[in-house]
Formats: C-alpha cells, structure tokens, sequence
C-alpha cells in the first residue's frame, strides 16, 4: 500500500469531562506537543459516547476516532467506563465483520493527571492512522464538501 | 433564525502567538447564524465579558460561543455573564483553542485552522442548546443517622448541635456499638467508657435527637433532599415509654442461660436484659429465642415484678415512616469469624480468644470484674502469645486482603495494659509488620517494648495445640533469628481482621450506594470527598467505609455531620440541569436505561398515551427524576428507541460537533 | 545466579513467588523445620530473588515432606511446598549432578516418620 507523506487524517476524539479532558487541559498546560489533527469533543462520561457517534464520524469522513475516559474503576459516574469498555468492543466485531481496520478506533483510559499520557497517546493514535490511510471504506462521499 | 455571537480571545500572546485570532474571527462570522464575531485581549477580564453582555443586548444574541481557554477555566464566568444580560446561561458554548490548540501547537497555519474548526463545531452546536432551568427541589430538613456507635452518634450530636433533628437507628437495644465494650482506648490508655458514656447521655438528652434503639432501616425511596425511609422498630415486649430501666426483671428473670452478647458471649445473662449498665435508652429488652413465656406461655415473672406495667407480652414490631433530607451511614464493623482458621484453635480451646473477648476479660465490668482470668479455669494466665494479621492481608480465599489498620495498636495496648497489671505474666507479640502510623502511635508501641518488655518477634503462629494439662503450645517462627519456636502459653490472642457489618450491603442496595468488593462503602472520591457517598446526600461516617481507630473514626463522623448539615441548611437544591429526559412518545419501557443507571434515577409509570386512531391507550414509560440524575448519559446510549436524551449534550449536538470536525 | 533455572522453577512450580509478605507462616507450621538448613520461607525468599544454586546443593531439598502444611496455611496463597518442588525437580533433572543416588537412601530414611512419608507420596501423586 502506498504511503501519501502529505496524509493528514482527521481525527475525532472524544473526551470525559472529568479525566481524559483534563488531561487534555494538562498536556496543554504543560506544552507537550500532539499534531494538530486531533480535534476534541467533551462528553459528560465516555459513556455518553454512543457508538452511533463514531461510525457518523466515519461516515462523514474521519480517518480516526479515538474515546478517552477515566481509567477502569475511578468513573466519576462510578460505573460508566464499563459500559464504554463493553459497547467499543461490541463496535469492534461489527467493525471487524465489516472490514473496517481495527486500528482507526481506540479506547483509552487517561486520567486529569496524565497530561503526558494524553500527548503520547495522541501522538501514537495519529502515527497509526496514518499508516492506515485515508478511510475509504466507510466515508460517503455524497455527505463530502466541495 | 439563530442569531449567534462569536468573541475570539487572545489571551494576552497566549492564543494570539500561534492562532491568527483575527483570522478565527473572519472565518467564523461566515458561519450560518453568526451575526456578530469580535476578537478581544482579554475575553474574561471585566471589559472583555461587557462587550459580550453590549454584543447580546445589541444583536438580541440566541446564542454565544466563545473561543478561549478551556471551559474548566471561564465557561462560568461567561455563563454567569450571558445570565446578567438576559441571556439564558446554557446558550453559551467555549471552543478550547488554548489548552487544546494554541499551546500544544506551535505552526501558525494549522494550529489557525484548527481553531477555526474547533470554533465551527461550537457554532454548530449552539444552535441545537436549547435553554436550560435548573431546576429546584425542596429540603426536608431532618437527618437519619444509621447506626449508634461512636460514629454515629458524633455525628448526630454535630448535626444536632447545628439546630437540625436527627434520628439514630440503632439495631440492638443500646446505643454505644463497639467501643462500649473496649476497656481501654489507645495510645492514651484512657478508660472507654468514661469518654464514650457521656456521649451517649447527651445524645438521648438533646431535644434534636430522637434515638429508635432496636430498630432497622428496612426501606429507602426517594432522593437528595427528598428521602423516605421506613424503620421497623422490633418488638421488645416492653413499653419503652413506661420502663424506668430499674433492672428489677432482669434479676428475677428465671431464664438466667442466656450467652451474653455484650460480653463476647464469655459469661450469661438472663431472657429479660439490659446489655449494661450505662445502656442508652436504658430499658429492658426480652429475647424471644430464650424467654419462657413468649416461647410456651409458662413463666410471667417479670410482667409480675414490674411496678409501671411496662412488660407487654403481645407487642409486635411496628413500622415508622419518616422524611429526611439527608442520610448518614454509620455501620460500623465487627470481628470476623475464626472457625475457618483451625490452625489457631479458636473453636475447640476456652483459652484461645479474640482480642475483643480480651476486651471484656480485662474490663471491671466484664465475665471477671476486670481481673485476667482464663476463661477455662478462671486461673492466671502467665505466659500469653498474640497472634496478629489473622485474616487480615490474605488472599481472598484465606480472608481478608486489606490490613485491619487498628489491630498493632490494640495488640500494644493489650499487651502494655498486662505487663503493667500482672509483671509476672510474659507477653509474646508475633508480629508481620508493625504497623504505627498516627500521632503518639509509634511511640506507643517502643513503649511497650522497650518500657514494658513486650517480647515482639517477627514472624508468624502456625499451629496452636492445646495440651492434656491445659497449657498451649504455640509453634511459630522467628524469621530474624531463623529459627521455629515453641511456646508453652497460658492464653493465646487472636487480632481477627475487621470486616463492614453484615447489614451494610443490604443498606447499601436500598441507599443506592456503591460498595467495594470487601462490603465498604464506596467514597465519592477517594482523596476529595471521602465522607460523600457517590450518591447525592448519602454521607459515610466511621468504618462502614474502611478500617478505622476511634480518633479518625470521630473526624470523618464530624467531616459527614459538616456535610450533611451543609445540606440541610439549603431551602432547596439546584439541580444540574444537565441531566438525562426521556421522549415519552418514543419510549417503549423496555427498562434497558433503568439497568445501567447508577443512580437509580430513572422510573417507570403508565401513562395515557392518544393513539393515530383516535383511541387511548396506556403505555409505560421512562421518566427521569431530574434532582437524582448526575447527567452520565450511558442511559441515552443504553436505550434502542431513542428516547433517552441528555440536555446539553444531546445526540444531535454531539452529532452537530462531528459533522463540523469532519467536514 | 541463573535466571533461566529462576524462570524453570517459577514455570514448573505455576507459583508467583511475589505474593510472598514474609511472615513465616510457612516456617511456623512445617514439621520437619529442624531438619532444614533452608526453611520454607527462605525457599520463596531465594527463588524471588534468584538465588538457586545453593538451594540446589542443599539436602533441605530432600527434608520437605511434601505435606502441604504451608500451602494450607500460607495466607497470601503462595504454595511453597510447589516452589520446594520445582527446585527438587530441577536438581533431578540435572542429569550427573544429582545430590542424592538412590543407594544413599536407605541410610537416611527416618525410622519415626514411615507414615508420614507415605502420606506424602500418596498425596504428592494424587493430586
């Protein structure tokens, strides 16, 4: 497969309130460089993430998605990450049947202190997706502007 | 049509140095519905939020997106700001181009289109915020403390002492839990009873206080604020109102078989009891198990000796319903049971016994009157070994996997507490670690070996056999010497782990609360809010939340009572208006959401719904109690219709935001 | 110190030697203690640390009775007696080397222990 150096994914990710986007704040705060591609939205819980949300992601043309939620038994909902752990990999078989790479989505757990974590993660995330490519499979390109 | 203002701050250089704000701003005001977009120095200074309030009075503003730092860092103050100007508080969205874009990117270009894109997702979002209203709901201003130990009735004395009134439920007849039957506390060496007594008196004194002894929770509905409980109040088969606690029963009672509970069941006491002298309320109770009369009618003796009258053989347990606005729990522990650990010999010898029997052998008002007797043959033990971390810090097959945190201390206590009393007694510590954080605490257990010569040796029993002649041998291994011991001992001591008390985890489903795996309640946050429960107006007080000494046990019961009574001092709450609805024409009551809430907030209810025909029909359906709601959302995914929303971040905003990321 | 035999004795033995807290319990209950020149607890402390050679060359190894008196007793769920075991098993299987031939056994065999000895190979190959 070929390689395109000038591929710059679109990458959703979607954060907890209360962990992994504070740790966003805190890898800002500290300066620790991610590539710009990563674009965040806040959630109340990674369990508000409705796997609906990340095949419309894929559907209007993002190369990734990645979900950040507290790590498994510090949910500030005490329960919520469990559901997200359960439902992402229900998502991934259905993903797995339908082609799609596994890769493109990815569930982390980064907590408001780990603000280098969250750089790290970033980083790896977009390194990978651009390995993968541009998401052709599951874009509709009539949802496409221009 | 959504007339929606844009202000783009530069945060002095702090977004302006690689974010091209004045391009942001041009970009943006080419959105659909953006009427007016400014950039400004200084957004949240008292300038930068004034050209927000002129721009929403000026423009008739629907909605304000502001693309500055993180919206954990102004989003109240431009909430705050939007509210004085008319505008409702829930139509302002930020676009983080600070944390999340100036300050983690350093190339001018595409940090600029981030922002912009970042800024096109707020804009889309904001024209699906629909205004908000917290809501309110009303306090009702009475505590319910669970449990009467120390915990228990510290923090009723706090809240008390606050103005509000406090009920304490109390399961046995007394007040005064564990630490009542304690002789001596550490690392003070001062008497129990003489600090705890007191305590008691002023709780069942104080006219906020209403103590329900020999009584159990046994349901709770409702929520912050807004609870009702249900406390069954045994039956006592004596008028509590009439008994003057003269103990005149208790000593003719001809039933005189009874293991006396209070004292480890190491002596008896009669059918008809009061646990001990200073019991509060201090009135007789009869035991069904034992007590003649209630078990075939033969006997009567003490309704006869009664002068008030107050035996009443036909009295059933009866049911009270109370409304409180905030609950305390205060459960408490117990020791666990030793059977499984045959290698101690705890079920088969007198001599070997627990270190709360120990408490009673050794208190004035225990089995012996104080003096240390073995319980075998009431004769002077002279050599006794203690046997710490049983149960404790096991693999859950073998017991418990945490550490007891109080049994070093007791163990010193007991130790020092024999050494003074009777110095010709020898006193063996085995020990796996000493364990002494706390003030005076370390220097309490050099004490007790460099004062008292308590011999502490490393290492651990592993067989306790009792002899023909009465005496014990102890096996066990001294781990800095590298060798096996054994010790002819008079009396071996337990320190048995401490686990929650077996009514905690029921309670726990009523409340709502989250347990751990080992039955403690769950804090709302193990550093920040450690006496909250997770759920809203659920306080922990003592060690029905981990193990704990009686000084930090009165801290965190006052820490729960400041909490609480903070609450109870509120006319109403305000709710997150953040919180989950439910679309009732979609919902088909499949009760998937009710599953996955951890708040129990979401009930069922049949409604008459109006049919395409023209006829009624009843349907059952969803409804979301907005004051229990915290606004998680895993509801909103849970539910197959629909139906489940979350206001703020409903699926459509959410929807909204990825559309404009990805386009 | 040789870390494949360490990894030999960890696989063979199926023991996570770290979930040893050293209290020495295994020590206190094991009755042939006073035949041992390493305890029970040094057993676990030496394999943790990969200190097995002088293990090897030690007739402890041959002292343990295989009754399982610490695995019963052991609150964390170590098993030494496995641990004792796998390092048995790895001096057996270091073909020359043995400690022990099979001639030299009858001279030590315990004339107070017979059952005991019975008992343990019943168990040992029972379970």
């Amino acid at each position: 497969m070929q390689v395109n150096e000038n591929f710059e994914p679109v990458i959703v990710a979607f954060c907890c309130n209360w962990c992994s986007y504070a740790g966003a704040d805190l890898s800002g705060t500290n300066r620790l460089n991610y590539p710009a591609n990563v674009k965040i939205i806040r959630v109340p819980c990674s369990c508000r993430v409705n796997p609906m949300f990340i095949l419309r992601a894929f559907q209007r043309g993002a190369d990734g998605v990645i979900i950040c939620g507290c790590h498994p038994g510090d949910c500030h909902y005490t329960s919520g990450n469990y559901f997200t752990r359960r439902r992402i990999t229900l998502l991934y078989s259905m993903l797995d049947f339908l082609g799609i790479e596994r890769n493109r989505t990815r569930l982390e757990w980064v907590s408001a202190a780990e603000g280098a974590k969250f750089a790290a993660v970033m980083n790896q995330f977009v390194e990978d997706v651009k390995k993968l490519g541009p998401n052709r499979r599951l874009e509709d390109l009539r949802c496409r502007k221009q | 049509m959504q007339r929606i203002g844009v202000f783009v701050c530069h945060c002095g250089t702090n977004i302006a140095a690689t974010v091209d704000v004045k391009a942001v701003a041009e970009a943006l005001s080419h959105e659909p519905g953006v009427v007016v977009s400014q950039d400004y120095q200084y957004m949240c200074s008292e300038s930068g939020q004034e050209l927000v309030k002129n721009a929403i009075k000026e423009h008739g503003l629907t909605g304000v997106v502001i693309c500055s730092c993180s919206p954990r860092m102004h989003e109240n103050t431009f909430r705050k700001a939007a509210a004085s100007a008319g505008l409702n508080p829930y139509l302002v969205e930020i676009a983080n181009i600070r944390e999340q874009c100036s300050w983690i990117h350093k190339d001018i270009a595409s940090a600029t289109d981030k922002a912009i894109i970042l800024g096109k997702a707020a804009v889309a979002k904001v024209h699906l915020n629909a205004p908000l209203t917290a809501g309110e709901s009303p306090v009702v201003k009475r505590a319910l403390v669970i449990g009467g130990g120390i915990a228990g009735i510290q923090t009723a004395l706090d809240i008390a002492e606050a103005g509000f009134d406090v009920d304490i439920v109390e399961k046995e007849p007394t007040i005064g839990g564990k630490m009542a039957q304690i002789d001596k506390t550490f690392p003070t060496l001062d008497c129990a009873a003489c600090i705890l007594t007191p305590k008691m008196v002023e709780a069942s004194q104080n006219e906020h206080i209403t103590i329900h002894s020999f009584s159990e929770v046994s349901d709770v509905k409702g929520f912050v604020g807004n609870f009702t409980v249900t406390i069954k109040k045994k039956a006592r088969y004596v008028d509590e109102t009439k008994c003057t606690g003269c103990g005149l029963c208790t000593e003719k009672c001809p039933m005189k078989k009874v293991p006396n509970e209070f004292n480890m069941g190491l002596d008896n006491r009669t059918a008809v009891y009061i646990p001990f002298a200073q019991a509060v309320p201090k009135v007789a109770t009869i035991d069904p198990n034992y007590c003649m009369m209630l078990k075939n009618g033969k006997c009567g003796v003490c309704s006869k000796v009664c002068s008030v009258g107050a035996i009443d053989y036909k009295q059933t347990d009866k049911f009270i319903e109370q409304k409180y606005g905030a609950i305390v729990v205060a459960t408490g522990f117990n020791p666990i049971k030793l059977d499984k650990y045959d290698e101690f010999a705890y079920s088969c010898c007198p001599d070997v016994v627990t270190s709360l029997e120990l408490e009673r052998l050794m208190n004035a008002a225990g089995p012996n009157g104080g003096t240390l007797l073995r319980p075998s043959d009431k004769t002077h033990p002279h050599t006794i070994v203690f046997v710490q971390c049983v149960g404790s810090r096991c693999d859950d097959e073998k017991g418990k996997p945490y550490c007891s945190k109080i049994c070093c201390m007791y163990t010193a206590k007991h130790a020092m507490l024999i050494r003074e009393k009777y110095p010709d007694t020898e006193v063996y510590v085995f020990y796996i670690d000493v364990r002494t954080p706390g003030k005076n605490f370390d220097e309490f257990y050099r004490r007790a070996v460099e004062q008292y010569n308590v011999h502490y040796i490393k290492g651990m029993v592993g067989k306790v056999t009792p002899k023909a002649d009465g005496k014990i041998d102890v096996q066990a291994s001294d781990l800095l010497a590298n060798e096996q011991l054994h010790i002819n001992a008079d009396m071996v001591v337990l320190a048995a782990a401490i686990e929650p008390d077996k009514t905690a985890r029921p309670l726990a489903t009523m409340l709502t609360t989250q347990m751990d795996t080992n039955d403690f309640f769950t804090e709302a946050h193990p550093k920040l809010r450690p006496v909250e429960s997770a759920t809203a107006g659920i306080f922990l007080s003592g060690a029905c939340q981990g193990p704990k000494d009686i000084p930090e046990t009165v801290a965190q019961a006052s820490a729960a009572a400041a909490k609480a009574i903070g609450l109870l001092c509120k006319n109403s709450i305000t709710c997150n208006p953040c919180v989950a609805h439910s679309d009732e024409l979609m919902c088909n009551g499949c009760s998937a959401c009710e599953k996955v809430c951890p708040y129990g907030a979401i009930t069922y209810q049949d409604k008459e719904f109006r049919m395409p025909d023209r006829s009624t029909a009843i349907r059952r359906v969803a409804s979301v109690n907005p004051a229990v709601c915290q606004g998680c959302g895993a509801c909103t995914v849970a539910c197959p219709s629909g139906a489940m929303d979350l206001n703020g971040f409903s699926n459509s905003q959410i929807m909204a935001e990825v559309d404009a990321i990805c386009k | 110190m040789n870390k494949n035999e360490k990894d030999w004795i960890d696989i063979t033995s199926g023991v996570n030697v770290r979930k040893c807290m050293r209290c020495g319990k295994c020590s206190a209950t094991c009755p042939s203690y006073d035949e041992m020149e390493y305890h029970p607890h040094q057993f676990v402390y030496m394999v943790e640390k990969g200190d097995i050679e002088p293990l090897l060359n030690s007739k402890s190894l041959y002292k343990c009775l295989t009754c399982f008196a610490c695995v019963e007793r052991c609150p964390r769920g170590v098993e030494p007696a496995k641990v004792i075991e796998a390092v048995r098993l790895t001096a057996v299987r270091k073909q020359g080397n043995n400690h022990l031939l099979p001639d030299q056994i009858p001279d030590m065999l315990d004339d107070d222990l017979p059952q005991q000895a019975i008992v343990t190979a019943f168990r040992k190959y029972t379970k």
